[in-house]
C-alpha cells in the first residue's frame, strides 16, 4: 500500500495521505512519498494542488513509535519535514490543505505551510507538541506565527488548546468549513477554480507574500516591480488583456 | 557562458572562450560595460572535473589555466556578473573575479572543492575572505556550505539580489547604469575600489587621491559639473 496516493483530474493533483489506520502519521517512508508527490506537482500542467488524509484523520503528526530519545532528531527533521515544507512553499501554484479530520503537531505545521485551508466540520486542530514535552516543528511556529500574530500563536501552542473546525474558522486558520462527507467535493471545486487562474501570475503572487515576510517596504516595492515585468511576459497576460477589452471571459492557459 | 548540459562547467576551451570574448569587448571604446552571466540553472557549477582529473599538476601548472583568469580582473570595462543558479567553486571564483554581482534569488553560492579532497585554485581562499570575512569564508570553505542570494547579500558577496525572472534584465540594467556614467571616472574609481583590497589604507588613500585629480581633468568632469549646475542631464563623451 503507498503511503501516499497522488491522483490528477485535469489540472488538479491531489494527494493524499494515506496511513488511515495510523491518522496518517508521518513517518520516513510517508515523508518520501510526499516528496516524490511534491516533485510531481512542478509538472506545468498541474495548476493546483490538494492535499488530504485518507480515513478518519488529516494527519496526526509525528509517528511517535519512529522518533525518539535516541537518534539525531535534528537531522531527522533536516533530512524529511525540511524538504517538503519547503517544497510547497516553492511550488508556483497554489496548495489547498482539505482537512478531512484531526489535523495534529506536524500535521498542523504541514496544514499551515499550505497556502489555504478548508475544514470538514468535524475536523480538530491540536498543537501537540508541548502536551508531550516538544516544541512546535516542521514550520509551525513560523506558519502559526504568520497566521495568528505572535501572541494568539503562542497562547495556542502553548495550552494545547484542541480546536473544532468552527473555531478554527473563527480564528481565520481556515477559510471555509464544509459537512464532512462534503469536503473532497468542494476541495476539487475549488482546486478547480484556481487551477482556471493565471497560474504564473498566481504562483509570483504567492512568491511576494512570503518575500513580503521578511522584507522593508522598498524592497517589497522592488520586488513587486520586477515580478510585474515579468507578469506582462506571460501568455494570461495578453490574454486577459484581450478578454477585458473585448468583454468576454477570459481563457487563462496557465502560461 | 553557454555549456547547459554541463551547467558551465569551466573547461579550458570555456574559460579561453570567456577570457577571448571579454577582451575583446575590453579592447572596444564603444563598450562601457561587460555583463558575464551564465544560464537560469547555473552560473558555472565549477572547475571541469573531467579535465582536472586527466591533468597532472605539472600539466595544469604549466598551461597556466588559471593565470588566463588574471585578464578579467585587469580589464578596464566594468564586468557586471549575473547569477542565476549554481555558481559554484570556480564559477564563485569567476563571479568574484567581476567587479559586481547582481543574483537571482535562486543563486547558490559556495567553494565546495573540499568535498573533492582540494580547495579553491583560482583566487576563492583570499578572494572570497575579502569579501565575506574569515568567519563566513571558513564556515564555506571548510564544510563545503552553500550560501543562498540572500545570505550572500547579507554576507556581502553581491550587491543586489532580484526576482529570478529578472536576474539578466536587472543586471543588464545595472550595466547600462553604470555605461552611462562619464567613461574615464568610471574606470579609475573601478581601480581605486580595487586598490581597497589589495593596498594598505595609505596606498589606496594616495591612488584614490590622484585618480580624482585625473578624473577632474577630463572633459566628463567639466561638463558633469556645468550640467548639475545648469541641472541639466551630462553628456558624458569619456575624454
Amino acid at each position: 500500500m503507498a503511503e501516499v496516493e497522488s491522483t490528477r483530474a485535469g489540472a488538479v493533483q491531489t494527494i493524499t495521505l494515506n496511513r488511515p489506520d495510523k491518522m496518517n502519521a508521518f513517518t520516513r517512508a510517508l515523508h518520501g512519498a510526499l516528496r516524490e508527490a511534491l516533485k510531481e506537482a512542478r509538472d506545468p500542467e498541474v495548476r493546483a494542488v490538494v492535499i488530504t488524509g485518507a480515513g478518519r484523520g488529516f494527519c496526526a503528526g509525528q509517528d511517535l513509535t519512529e522518533f525518539g530519545e535516541s537518534g539525531d532528531v535534528g537531522a531527522a527533521l533536516r533530512e524529511t519535514y525540511h524538504p517538503n515544507v519547503l517544497a510547497i512553499r516553492a511550488l508556483e501554484k497554489p496548495v489547498i490543505a482539505a482537512v478531512n479530520g484531526a489535523c495534529a503537531g506536524a500535521g498542523l505545521s504541514l496544514a499551515c505551510a499550505c497556502d489555504i485551508r478548508i475544514a470538514a466540520d468535524n475536523a480538530s486542530f491540536v498543537p501537540g507538541f508541548i502536551g508531550i514535552g516538544l516544541v512546535p516543528d516542521a514550520g509551525g511556529t513560523y506558519f502559526i506565527h504568520r497566521l495568528l500574530g505572535a501572541s494568539r500563536a503562542f497562547e495556542w501552542m502553548s495550552s494545547n488548546r484542541r480546536l473544532t473546525a468552527a473555531e478554527a474558522h473563527a480564528w481565520g486558520i481556515v477559510s471555509e468549513v464544509v459537512e464532512g462527507d462534503a469536503l473532497p467535493a468542494r476541495a476539487a471545486e475549488l482546486a478547480s477554480f484556481y487551477a482556471g487562474l493565471p497560474t504564473r501570475a498566481l504562483g509570483m503572487t504567492k512568491r511576494l507574500f512570503d518575500h513580503a515576510d521578511t522584507a522593508t517596504l522598498e524592497e517589497q516595492l522592488e520586488h513587486e516591480a520586477q515580478l510585474q515585468a515579468a507578469a506582462t511576459q506571460t501568455d494570461d497576460f495578453r490574454e486577459g488583456v484581450a478578454a477585458f477589452l473585448e468583454k468576454r471571459e477570459a481563457r487563462f492557459s496557465g502560461r | 557562458m553557454n555549456r547547459p548540459k554541463q551547467l558551465n562547467a569551466l573547461s579550458g576551451e570555456l574559460m579561453a572562450a570567456v577570457v577571448g570574448a571579454v577582451t575583446e569587448l575590453d579592447g572596444d571604446p564603444e563598450i562601457r560595460a561587460i555583463v558575464l552571466g551564465g544560464g537560469e540553472r547555473a552560473f558555472a557549477a565549477g572547475a571541469d572535473i573531467a579535465e582536472l582529473a586527466a591533468g597532472t599538476p605539472i600539466s595544469l601548472y604549466e598551461s597556466r589555466r588559471i593565470d588566463q583568469w588574471d585578464t578579467i580582473r585587469d580589464l578596464r570595462t566594468t564586468v557586471v556578473a549575473a547569477v542565476s543558479g549554481f555558481c559554484l567553486g570556480g564559477g564563485c571564483e569567476l563571479a568574484m573575479l567581476c567587479d559586481l554581482v547582481v543574483a537571482s534569488e535562486t543563486a547558490k553560492f559556495g567553494q565546495p572543492e573540499i568535498n573533492l579532497g582540494v580547495l579553491p585554485g583560482a583566487g576563492g581562499t583570499q578572494r572570497l575572505t575579502r569579501a565575506v570575512g574569515k568567519a563566513v569564508a571558513m564556515d564555506m570553505i571548510l564544510t563545503g556550505r552553500m550560501l543562498s542570494a540572500r545570505e550572500a547579500l547579507a554576507a556581502g558577496l553581491v550587491a543586489r539580489v532580484v526576482a529570478k525572472e529578472a536576474w539578466l534584465t536587472e543586471a543588464k540594467r545595472v550595466a547600462a547604469e553604470i555605461a552611462a556614467k562619464g567613461p574615464i571616472a568610471v574606470r579609475l574609481a573601478k581601480e581605486a575600489v580595487d586598490k581597497a583590497f589589495e593596498a594598505p589604507l595609505a596606498v589606496g588613500i594616495e591612488f584614490e587621491r590622484r585618480a580624482f585629480y585625473l578624473a577632474r581633468a577630463s572633459e566628463d568632469a567639466g561638463e558633469g559639473l556645468n550640467a548639475f549646475v545648469e541641472k541639466r542631464p551630462p553628456d558624458f563623451k569619456g575624454r
